[in-house]
C-alpha cells in the first residue's frame, strides 16, 4: 500500500512543481473553448441546436482529461530515458503495485486538470443544469482518466524512444479526440462516421458528462458507464501486462 | 552469496555475455572489470532482475532472481552506472521514496537518511530539487541512496565515475566499513584499476562477454607476470579501444539535457 501511495504522491508533486506545464496544458482547451465556442456559436444556434458553448464545454473537459492521462502513461518513456524507471523496477515491490500507483497518480492529475478547465468553462459562461450534477460529471472524468491512463501505460511500456511519440499523437490521441463528438453532436452523422465514433471510448465519457451536466445525450447514460468500465478494465489489464514485461 | 553458471545473454545476433560462470562468497568484495561494452552492466542487469538471460542460472543468497524476483530484490541494493534519480524531487524526497519502496520503517528511514546525507555532504542541500545538483552531487546522492536499506548484497556499477578524489576516497572507506562491520557482499565494476586493487578481495576480468581471468589481485598479477593490475588488465584484454554504440537511451538523455537548458 505504501508503495502505491508514494508513487501516487510523486506524480502529484511533479505536477504541482511544473507550473509552466500546468499552464501550457490549459492553453489548448481554452483555445477550443473560447475560439470555437464563440466562433461557431452563431451557426450552431441558427441550426437550432442551442448554445455551442454549452455543448462544447464537456467536450473540452473530456479532451483535457484525455490528453493529461495519456501523457502521464507515456511519461514512462521519460522515466525510462532519464533512468528513474530502473530505480522503481529493482525495488522489492510487485510491478503491479508500481503500475497502479503511477496510474492512479496520473489519473488524479488528469482529473484536477479537468476540474480546472471546468472552472474556466464556468467563467466563460458555461452553466450546468444544476451544480448538484458536477460530482457526477467528476465521476465520468475519473472514468475517462482511468481508461486513458491504462492506454498510456500500455503505450509507454512498449515505446523505446520519442520517435514513436508523434506517431501515437497523430494517429491515436488526436483521432480519439476528434472522433469523440467533443466538437460536434453525434446525431444524424454519415454512416461511416457514426460507426467510427461509436468505437471511440472517449465518445461515451463525453456523452455521459453531457447527460449529467446538460440533460442531453446521444446514448443512454447507463450504456456510457458500462462501456467506460469495460474498456477501462481491459486497458488497465493490458497496461499492467505490458508494464510487467518491461526490460531495460 | 552470488552464484552464476553458464550465463548467456544475446541481443539478436550479438552475444553480450557469453557463458560466464563465477561465485562470490558472503562478505567478499568482488570487482568485475572489463573494457567498455564487455558485458559488465548486462551481467549486473540480469543479476538485479532488470533483464532476462538467454540461458544459464543465477543465485542470489540462494534465490533465483528470475523466479523469486521480489525476494531477491529485497536482498540487494544497487548504484547504477547511469543516473536514476528523479530530478523534480528533492534529495530528501528521493531518499524517502527509496526508503518507502524498500520497506524501511519510518524512524529508521529518517535516521539513516540524515546520517547518509551528512556523510556525503548533501545535508544542507536536502530540500533542493535534484535537477539543480552538479554531476558529482547527483552521484553522491545515488550512492547514499544505495546504502539506505542495508542490503545483504551491494551492486556498484562504476560508482566512482565523475567523482572527485575526496568523494571517491570517502565512498571506498564506507564500502569497506559496511563490508567489514555488516558482512555486506559487494559486487562492483570500475575502470580505475588502482581502486579495484585496493578494495577488492577477488577480481573477475571480462572481455567480449567472456570471463578471461578470475582470482585475487595478486594472483592475476602473478598469472600475467606484471607489476600492476593496470598492466595485467591490458595484457589480458589488449590495447584496442572499444566503442560502445550510443543506444536510444543515451540519445534521449542528450535530448533531455538540451531541453532542460532552454
Amino acid at each position: 500500500m505504501s508503495a502505491i501511495y508514494i508513487l501516487w504522491l510523486r506524480e502529484l508533486k511533479r505536477y504541482v512543481r511544473s507550473r509552466a506545464q500546468m499552464v501550457a496544458s490549459l492553453g489548448q482547451p481554452m483555445l477550443y473553448l473560447l475560439v470555437l465556442g464563440f466562433g461557431l456559436g452563431p451557426v450552431f444556434q441558427r441550426a437550432g441546436n442551442g448554445s455551442y458553448l454549452q455543448f462544447v464545454a464537456p467536450g473540452v473537459i473530456g479532451m483535457t482529461v484525455l490528453f493529461s492521462s495519456v501523457f502521464s502513461g507515456i511519461g514512462l518513456l521519460w522515466d525510462r530515458q532519464l533512468g528513474f524507471l530502473k530505480e522503481m523496477l529493482v525495488a522489492p515491490v510487485p510491478r503491479l503495485q508500481i503500475m497502479i500507483g503511477r496510474t492512479l497518480g496520473g489519473a488524479t492529475v488528469a482529473v484536477i486538470q479537468g476540474l480546472l478547465v471546468m472552472g474556466i468553462c464556468l467563467l466563460a459562461g458555461f452553466r450546468p443544469q444544476s451544480f448538484l450534477t458536477v460530482p457526477l460529471a467528476m465521476g465520468f472524468m475519473v472514468a475517462i482518466a482511468l481508461v486513458f491512463a491504462g492506454l498510456g501505460v500500455a503505450i509507454g511500456s512498449s515505446l523505446q524512444d520519442m520517435q514513436g511519440f508523434q506517431l501515437i499523437m497523430n494517429f491515436l490521441v488526436l483521432p480519439i479526440y476528434f472522433l469523440s463528438g467533443a466538437l460536434f453532436p453525434l446525431v444524424g452523422l454519415p454512416k461511416v462516421l457514426a460507426v467510427i465514433t461509436r468505437l471511440d471510448p472517449l465518445a461515451y465519457g463525453i456523452d455521459g458528462m453531457r447527460a449529467v451536466l446538460l440533460g442531453k445525450s446521444a446514448f443512454n447514460p447507463v450504456t456510457d458507464v458500462l462501456v467506460l468500465v469495460v474498456v477501462g478494465t481491459v486497458l488497465l489489464v493490458v497496461g499492467a501486462y505490458r508494464f510487467s514485461k518491461i526490460e531495460i | 552469496m552470488i552464484r552464476v553458471r553458464n550465463l548467456v545473454k544475446n541481443f539478436g545476433s550479438f552475444t553480450a555475455v557469453d557463458d560466464v560462470s563465477f561465485d562470490v562468497e558472503e562478505g567478499e568484495i568482488f570487482a568485475f572489470l572489463g573494457p567498455n561494452g564487455a558485458g559488465k552492466t548486462t551481467t549486473i542487469k540480469m543479476l538485479t532482475t532488470l533483464l532476462q538471460p538467454t540461458s544459464g542460472t543465477m543465485e542470489l543468497d540462494g534465490l533465483d532472481p528470475q523466479k523469486q524476483q521480489n525476494e531477491a530484490r529485497k536482498r540487494f541494493g544497487i548504484v547504477f552506472q547511469d543516473p536514476s534519480l528523479d530530478g523534480d524531487l528533492t534529495a530528501w524526497e528521493n531518499m524517502e521514496f527509496h526508503g518507502v519502496l524498500y520497506h524501511v520503517p519510518h524512524k529508521a528511514r529518517r535516521q539513516r537518511s540524515e546520517r547518509l546525507l551528512k556523510l556525503f555532504e548533501l545535508w544542507d542541500r536536502r530540500g533542493d530539487q535534484v535537477k539543480k545538483f552538479s554531476g558529482g552531487m547527483k552521484r553522491r546522492l545515488e550512492i547514499a541512496r544505495g546504502f539506505l536499506h542495508m542490503p545483504r548484497i551491494l551492486f556498484l556499477d562504476e560508482p566512482t565515475l565523475g567523482l572527485d578524489p575526496q568523494s571517491r576516497n570517502q565512498l571506498w572507506n564506507i564500502v569497506k566499513q559496511v563490508n567489514e562491520a555488516e558482512k555486506v557482499t559487494v559486487f562492483l565494476t570500475t575502470h580505475y584499476m588502482d581502486e579495484a586493487d585496493r578494495v577488492a578481495h577477488r577480481i573477475g576480468i571480462i572481455d567480449h562477454g567472456r570471463l578471461v581471468a578470475q582470482g585475487t589481485p595478486k594472483a592475476i598479477k602473478e598469472q600475467t607476470g606484471k607489476e600492476s593490475l593496470e598492466e595485467a588488465f591490458l595484457a589480458l584484454t589488449g590495447t584496442i579501444i572499444r566503442d560502445e554504440s550510443a543506444g536510444a537511451a543515451d540519445q534521449m538523455r542528450q535530448f533531455a539535457k538540451m531541453w532542460e537548458k532552454r
